[in-house]
């Protein structure tokens, strides 16, 4: 059966509008820059460009399968049920932060809402996620834990080591690597080996013997179908996979890096303002995975202009509202930095 | 009724028995559960007893993933040099996600390593590194010094939220000594009086606990009375016991096996600069390893570290008792 037979007209219009509210999400972050310049402090990555992988993958989950992201992971709550103004109020560092604004953009967890945590440190959460499949293994719970990184990750130790050790353990984790082209500010092409030599990422599967497969990223319903096998895969005990899922980032890796006075504001993409290849970043926008899978689902019926132009409203409202949360939200009270530490 | 053990006896004992307490407590680590035969396997199973690679960003990453939901695992590191190839989980992982999470998680692990090695085993694998641990909010680390503390510190370690550095010292291994039976904690944060004195107060971890109440001995028959205090856990650190303690005598010397400007010697010696300096009366003395790395061959290893004559030496230094001491 084919992926949008199995998901059903409901779904699919769920996952067309997950893909919107993440992309909504992102062009507000982006607009804060402009609009409230210095309510953002320090470094923040967006997501856009990844709206169909993200959701895509994330169809497939059981309720309570822990999903384990990296530091560019504001899309993956927005799609679990974790209340966007309140990572808004988080990024913006205030008191009604998920996080109580002890964490920022890189730093989101909501644990209630199958979200463990995050780290801003490239990689290292693949073992985290590692992790929690070894809890969801020794407790036999049923879960499945959905690890996402980059194409940056997969050359650090704590990929390798991870995927080794999950493969001999036979952990139930799909290990899911976002190839957006860019690790950081560096294309791809400069530092993969598998890249180099003409061959997809998920070759890295081969050297511990489990699956890999490559996806187009910007397709939800093929990205669905990967992880599914995936998913599937590791509930019955079989172990890991990883599947490559290509997009391209629409942003820059992340607001320019200023030093206070000067406000963070948002630069332009890589390809145009260090490699200049305008073209690159043109056909990627051309390919854009959000009006491509609203075309569809008008285009098979599943969906009218109508019913898409109220789901778009809808997300609006959503964000607008979770701004102005954000910007009213008070700053937290100075002295408590002094907790959390410990328990 | 206490029983006479091992410091390893001691530690494996206290794993043991939290393991049969609480089944979310897990074991693993490299070279460990290798055959049907061994004895935590048969007792414990696969699931709970586990061998790793060579992986140690790994074998604490997936630690701290599990912790984070629901488990309490035990790593077995054997050195702590070994936690140096995977730092950004020990310093600014495992620390860090309950902070970052505004108190939504937490983080109970227990990184388990032998440190301070002093037996020949050269530059790579007998440091004193607990000073990196100790300085990084977030991180608990015990030090115990004898069986009984080392049974004691592990049961608390096992059991505490937070993510805690056990530092077991090599050399202590085989020390027998007496340990209470069953459920015999300790909690963190709290010194221990290991020699009571009125004339000068000694502070002092692991190994060098051993090495300070052989020089108090060794003093006692000069007539000297030498307080020494082991703080048994570093982070928390138990100033205030340390702090009475040079309130009453006046004169301290820190004894630490690690280099000087990577000691615990140094963060005590600035909180008793802070907070009795006017009891004082002599200067703070420090006897720490040299700031080298560990050498080699036993003579070079020997001049590096500390002991019981250098010990005897600056405590008499305090105590302007030795005309010719520094």
């Amino acid at each position: 059966m084919q992926p949008a037979q199995q998901l059903g007209n409901d779904r699919l219009i769920w996952m067309y509008t997950q893909m919107l509210r993440i992309r909504e999400f992102e062009e507000r972050v982006k607009r804060t820059f402009v609009e409230h310049p210095g309510v953002i402090r320090g470094h923040t990555h967006l997501g856009d460009g990844a709206e169909a992988s993200i959701v895509g993958a994330l169809a497939t989950r059981n309720d309570g399968d822990p999903v384990m992201p990296s530091y560019r992971c504001h899309g993956y709550p927005i799609v679990l049920g974790t209340p966007t103004n309140r990572i808004m109020a988080e990024l913006y560092g205030r008191r009604d932060g998920l996080c109580k604004g002890f964490g920022g953009s890189m730093h989101l967890a909501d644990p209630a809402h199958d979200f463990p945590g995050t780290t801003g440190i490239i990689g290292a959460g693949i073992a985290h996620a590692a992790g929690v499949a070894l809890t969801a293994q020794v407790k036999r719970t049923g879960q499945v834990v959905y690890s996402f990184f980059g194409d940056g990750s997969s050359k650090q130790g704590a990929f390798h080591e991870s995927l080794n050790l999950a493969a001999v353990w036979r952990l139930p984790v799909v290990f899911i690597l976002e190839n957006n082209e860019y690790q950081a500010y560096t294309h791809v092409g400069l530092e993969d080996a598998n890249y180099v030599a003409g061959q997809p990422l998920s070759k890295k599967a081969e050297a511990y013997s489990i699956p890999g497969a490559t996806v187009d990223g910007t397709d939800p319903l093929a990205v669905y179908e990967e992880v599914k096998r995936a998913a599937d895969r590791a509930r019955a005990g079989h172990g890991p996979s990883l599947i490559e899922s290509k997009f391209y980032r629409l942003s820059a890796h992340g607001n320019a890096i200023t030093v206070p006075p000067v406000p963070t504001q948002f630069p332009k993409h890589e390809s145009i303002e260090v490699y200049g290849r305008k073209a690159e970043f043109e056909a990627a926008k051309a390919n854009d995975p959000i009006p491509k899978f609203r075309d569809k689902l008008v285009g098979g019926g599943i969906l009218t202009d109508t019913q898409a132009g109220e789901i778009e409203n809808k997300v609006r409202e959503e964000m607008d509202e979770a701004v102005r949360f954000g910007l009213a939200s008070p700053l937290p009270q100075p002295e408590d930095a002094l907790k959390y530490v410990f328990t | 009724m206490p029983k006479e053990m091992m410091y390893g006896e001691a530690i494996a004992t206290a794993i043991i028995e939290e393991m049969q307490r609480d089944p979310d407590v897990i074991f693993y680590g490299q070279n460990m559960g290798m055959t049907e035969r061994d004895p935590m396997l048969k007792m414990f199973g696969k699931d709970r007893i586990r061998i790793t690679p060579i992986s140690e960003t790994a074998e604490l990453g997936v630690a701290i993933g599990a912790a984070l939901t629901g488990l309490r695992p035990i790593v077995e590191l054997w050195m702590s040099e070994f936690m140096l190839v995977a730092f950004d989980q020990v310093l600014n992982e495992a620390p860090r996600l309950r902070y970052m999470s505004g108190g939504q998680v937490k983080v109970p692990v227990v990184f388990k390593a032998g440190y301070g090695f002093a037996a020949g085993w050269a530059g790579q694998h007998s440091n004193s590194l607990y000073h990196l641990f100790m300085g990084t909010p977030g991180l608990k680390v015990a030090l115990p010094s004898t069986p009984a503390d080392a049974k004691g510190l592990m049961k608390a370690a096992i059991r505490d939220d937070n993510p805690v550095v056990y530092l077991q010292h090599f050399l202590l291994t085989l020390e027998k000594g007496d340990v209470p039976d069953g459920d015999y904690v300790i909690p963190f944060g709290v010194a221990d009086i290991k020699r009571v004195g009125s004339d000068v107060t000694i502070v002092a971890t692991g190994w060098m606990v051993q090495k300070s109440l052989m020089a108090a001995e060794t003093l006692a028959k000069e007539g000297i009375s030498a307080e020494v205090i082991d703080p048994r856990t570093i982070a928390p650190l138990d100033v205030n016991s340390i702090v009475n303690s040079v309130k009453k005598t006046g004169h301290v010397v820190l004894v630490d096996q690690a280099p000087r400007h990577g000691s615990v010697a140094v963060v005590i010696a600035g909180e008793i600069a802070e907070h009795a300096f006017s009891h004082l009366k002599a200067p703070v003395r420090l006897v720490t390893a040299a700031d080298t790395p560990v050498p080699f061959s036993e003579p070079l290893e020997k001049y590096v570290l500390p002991d019981e004559d250098k010990i005897i030496q600056a405590v008499k230094s305090v105590l302007q008792r030795h005309a010719t001491a520094v």
